[in-house]
């Protein structure tokens, strides 16, 4: 049994870990490195928090199982999931940290004496405070999260689904949520408890039904952010520097990702809430211009011919490239093409992925360099000096109508601009307008080829006729 | 007059805002998706409530309805944490830069 004062140090020093463990991630070199120490940080939390209770009788037989149940199950699937499921692991994820933080609540609700919170029905002021809202904040987390999960998985149409006075009786919702917070202090009832943390399950759901499948990358960074905020409320409770800071940590992580997606998209913040976007609402117009415009298509024979009398290839991935699992084959074209002495770049939109840098996570899959691999900022300048640009899978993030029509719903969304390369290879199935549902301009330039095939079996081709 | 303690705990808590908010902006965007992941997983050293829900208890009991909640919490927490790091791991192995040696 060590005192609660040397404990305090321990968590000190894993919270310390765990800072260094996010500055890892500022080079890959240093990441693995950083991982070590979350792993060390954890560590050092969980041992310093058993021999601070010093309970070595049954009951920690039981943790230790648990713990290893739990273990295996977690690393069962850390190995067995495809990269291309990383959103929804990711949603699951947040899913379990907001259930747990709503369970230790409840525990320190029924039992406040062992956290020295005061005595059942007599709980500290500050405390009953602290726990309410880790309580609501890891609800609202936890089924928020299982909705993004089943609309990632595809379980739950990524369509959103709105109601007349859903804002409203959200607002009421969350009016009702201070409401109980208050009268819980005043009159400590077991019944408000509950009610506050089934009507905050409820305000999950509702909160995250609306938002369509295009916003999807805000809606998890959003999710991660909510599950620091409520670890935080659970380290106030419990008076644990550890949990204090890495909810911190997590929490300000969390709202910088919904940040920088926000403005990949140039969507503000409110407006990806209150939801409803990805909607099928242009749709009349779009169907018109597509009769119209010709379009020049060709085969992989005419790719292959393109690319290898390019001197400078700069290829913009897209979601539907993993969807095709054409990574592979993409850089077995890639390489082909870097033999013919053609230098060949990566050009990655923020949000190319379901979730931020997942484009990143599927190249580096297929053995990609990662100094091969640009960010539209450092990359944009490039496409006016380059001679191919081979769009797969991807579509709104190119369209150029964000730039020039101010009436188009992504108008001011940074683009790559790959309609100043020479010419332009697009991979695409059909002409079908992307997530944003609204009709690409790029289709029907004169300097557009349009392979119309899968991304694999397009990409194969390819390969075969660089030869 | 003394200073509440939980002044201390609201100062570091926003001091660790700032930290968190300077530490993720130099993250490069290319790790964005390991950064989310190993944060799920740090995230999870709530564990340590669930610990202390499970064995602190007052009566010499195992069970309780408080503990069983905390037992509950540990399972979760525990998938969370090997999940979360194992695969953070998983991902980092994969980035690597290019070869030197080019034919």
């Amino acid at each position: 049994m060590i005192s609660s004062n040397l404990s305090a140090i321990f968590y000190l020093i894993s919270g310390i870990l765990f800072i260094l463990a996010l500055r890892g991630l500022s080079s890959p070199d240093t990441s693995r490195q950083g991982n070590y120490f979350g792993i060390a940080g954890m560590t050092i939390a969980i041992i310093a928090t058993f021999l601070s209770i010093g309970n070595f009788s049954n009951s920690f037989l039981y943790v230790l199982i648990l713990l290893i149940l739990g273990g295996a199950i977690g690393a069962f699937i850390a190995f067995k999931i495809p990269m291309t499921a990383m959103p929804e692991l990711v949603a699951g994820f947040h899913s379990l940290v907001g259930l747990a933080a709503v369970f230790v609540a409840i525990a320190a609700f029924l039992n406040p004496e062992v956290f020295n919170l005061g005595i059942s029905g007599n709980i500290k002021l500050a405390s009953l405070i602290e726990m309410s809202i880790g309580a609501a904040v890891g609800a609202i987390t936890f089924s928020g999260s299982i909705i993004a999960f089943l609309k990632l998985r595809g379980i739950m149409s990524g369509a959103p689904i709105t109601f007349s006075g859903q804002h409203y009786l959200n607002l009421f919702l969350g009016l009702g949520i201070f409401v109980m917070v208050y009268y819980l202090c005043k009159i400590q009832s077991e019944n408000i408890f509950w009610t506050l943390i089934v009507v905050s399950f409820l305000i999950g759901v509702l909160l995250i039904i609306p938002i369509g499948g295009a916003d999807m990358p805000v809606v998890i960074s959003m999710l991660n952010s909510y599950s620091g905020w409520a670890a935080a409320g659970i380290g106030f409770t419990l008076e644990n520097t550890a949990l204090i800071i890495t909810g911190a940590l997590v929490g300000s992580s969390g709202a910088i990702l919904s940040y920088i997606m926000c403005k990949a998209m140039n969507r503000s913040f409110f407006s990806v809430i209150l939801g409803g976007f990805g909607a099928d609402n242009s749709s009349s117009d779009t169907k018109e211009k597509k009769d119209q415009k010709p379009v020049k298509s060709g085969n992989a024979e005419d790719a292959a011919f393109l690319m290898k009398n390019a001197s400078s290839v700069i290829i913009v991935p897209g979601y539907g490239m993993a969807v095709a699992q054409a990574q592979h084959a993409l850089r077995e074209m890639v390489d082909k093409l870097k033999k013919n002495d053609i230098k060949v770049t990566y050009a990655i939109h923020p949000v190319a992925g379901r979730m931020p840098g997942h484009m990143n996570v599927l190249l580096a899959e297929a053995n990609v360099p990662y100094d091969e691999v640009f960010e539209l900022e450092d990359i944009n300048n490039d496409f006016a000096n380059s001679d191919v640009a081979f769009v797969i899978g991807a579509n709104d993030v190119t369209n150029p109508v964000a730039k020039t029509d101010p009436k188009s719903p992504i108008f001011g969304m940074p683009v790559l601009d790959v309609e100043k390369c020479k010419s332009v290879l697009f991979v695409k199935r059909s002409l079908s307008p992307g997530y944003a549902g609204i009709d690409n301009e790029l289709f029907y330039r004169d300097n557009t080829l349009m392979l119309f095939a899968d991304a694999k079996k397009m990409t194969e081709d390819i390969v075969k006729n660089l030869d | 007059m003394e200073i509440d303690p939980f002044i201390f705990r609201l100062s570091i808590f926003i001091l660790s805002i700032f930290v968190g908010y300077y530490v993720v902006w130099s993250v490069t965007p290319s790790l964005h998706t390991p950064l989310m992941s190993v944060t799920n997983a740090i995230s999870s050293v709530i564990i340590v409530g669930a610990v202390i829900a499970a064995l602190a208890t007052t009566s010499d009991k195992s069970f309780s309805p408080s503990s069983i909640f905390g037992y509950l919490a540990i399972i979760l927490a525990a998938v969370n944490i090997f999940g979360g790091f194992l695969v953070t791991q998983r991902m980092l192995q994969m980035y690597k830069k290019k070869k030197k040696d080019k034919k």
